[in-house]
């Protein structure tokens, strides 16, 4: 039954051809550092089905902000276990793409033919960064608060449009409701958006192209 | 000692997959499945006698509406609820109080002093002075609070959850 519904379904959607191009591909015997990538990718799945069960009981509004994530914490039954993994899962990605990035200069991976696989990877450790920067601010607690105080006097001290950038970040001169709801929304709708999009791409390039082998003495 | 019927690698392993599998999916969406279950899971019961004030101010014969309100802590936040009840006093000392809430889909309904009937304006339901479903989609009668009467002062006793 199984085999004849997945038969069905492979002659109009050709599942064996994806999974040949994408998991069956060619590839060079590396080491475990070559494998940062999907860990981060995993990460990245993680935190958005987290994120996404966060949603359910969080509110981007200053009154509120702070006694809904406490009410995830103590009211809602492993709201501290989807919480606990959605931080803790924030600062692995983080770590995860900074050690994917660099292992993927010192094996010299970056060069022709995967430029633009770099270059998408530096977008998408900007948005993880982002991510993380946008993230911060939800809970709405001291630490919160003044991290995003001092995060968005920083870009300020920039020339001529530092504050300029510092309103727009905070959607007015000071921190308050509307630097909350921009910053929820940039979490949860613009930062994904850009990063699903770049990270299509940067997948695309690895199946396309495979990933570089380990540099040899010749190299 | 050789088995009679060996189990081949790739269905020994394909069990031990499918075993695993639903051990892990298991672990994973339990947990999942009770977030968002949760807030239905811890509904509190709470119960209470409302004062609606002396007997006496009430008029014979005449549904009169009392309003209250009830606060409950929801998640992050108190929800103030508003209920009504109509106060119908029969006799000097005997009194039925009904739920203003209609029995089809919770509405409110509204006593019409022309028509002598209680109308919910959503589907148009009617009920009789005590409570009968006269006409429209209503399965059964207005409820009926149970009510006490202490030193001339009514109460009527309000149940939730």
């Amino acid at each position: 039954m199984t085999t004849r519904v997945m038969d069905w379904l492979d002659e109009r959607l050709g599942l064996t051809t994806i999974y040949n191009t994408v998991l069956d591909r060619k590839v060079p015997k590396v080491n475990w550092w070559y494998t940062l990538g999907s860990a981060t990718l995993f990460l990245f799945v993680l935190q958005a089905v987290t994120g996404i069960f966060l949603t359910v009981y969080y509110v981007p509004s200053p009154d509120h902000a702070y006694e809904s994530i406490q009410y995830i914490m103590t009211g809602v039954t492993f709201g501290w276990l989807i919480r606990g993994i959605h931080h803790w899962g924030a600062t692995l990605m983080v770590i995860s793409v900074f050690l994917h990035m660099l292992r993927t200069f010192y094996m010299a991976a970056y060069k022709y033919p995967r430029e633009f696989t770099w270059i998408t990877g530096v977008i998408l450790l900007l948005a993880t960064l982002g991510m993380g920067f946008t993230g911060y601010l939800l809970p709405w607690n001291q630490r919160a608060y003044w991290a995003t105080t001092v995060g968005t006097e920083i870009p300020g001290t920039a020339p001529l449009v530092g504050s300029f950038i510092e309103r727009i970040l905070r959607g007015g001169v000071e921190l308050s409701a509307v630097t909350l709801a921009r910053f929820f929304s940039l979490h949860i709708w613009f930062l994904p958006a850009i990063i699903l999009l770049v990270l299509g791409t940067h997948l695309y390039q690895v199946i396309r192209i495979g990933i570089s082998a380990v540099p040899g003495d010749e190299d | 000692m050789a088995s009679s019927h060996s189990i081949g690698r790739r269905d020994f392993v394909k069990i031990v997959l499918t075993f695993l599998g639903t051990v892990m999916g298991g672990i994973l969406g339990l947990p999942a499945i009770s977030y968002l279950v949760s807030p239905a899971t811890k509904i509190k019961q709470s119960e209470s006698w409302i004062s609606l004030g002396p007997m006496e101010n009430y008029e014979i014969g005449k549904p009169a509406l009392f309003s209250f309100t009830k606060t409950t802590i929801n998640g992050w936040e108190k929800t103030v609820n508003s209920y009504g009840a109509y106060v119908l006093r029969q006799s000097p000392d005997e009194v039925k109080v009904f739920s203003n809430m209609c029995t089809h889909l919770s509405c409110r309904v509204t006593w019409q002093e022309e028509t002598q009937k209680y109308t919910c304006p959503c589907h148009d339901g009617h009920f009789a002075k005590e409570g009968q479903v006269l006409a429209g989609p209503p399965p059964e009668s207005l409820h009926e609070y149970e009510t006490k009467l202490e030193d001339g002062t009514l109460f009527l006793h309000h149940v939730e959850g």
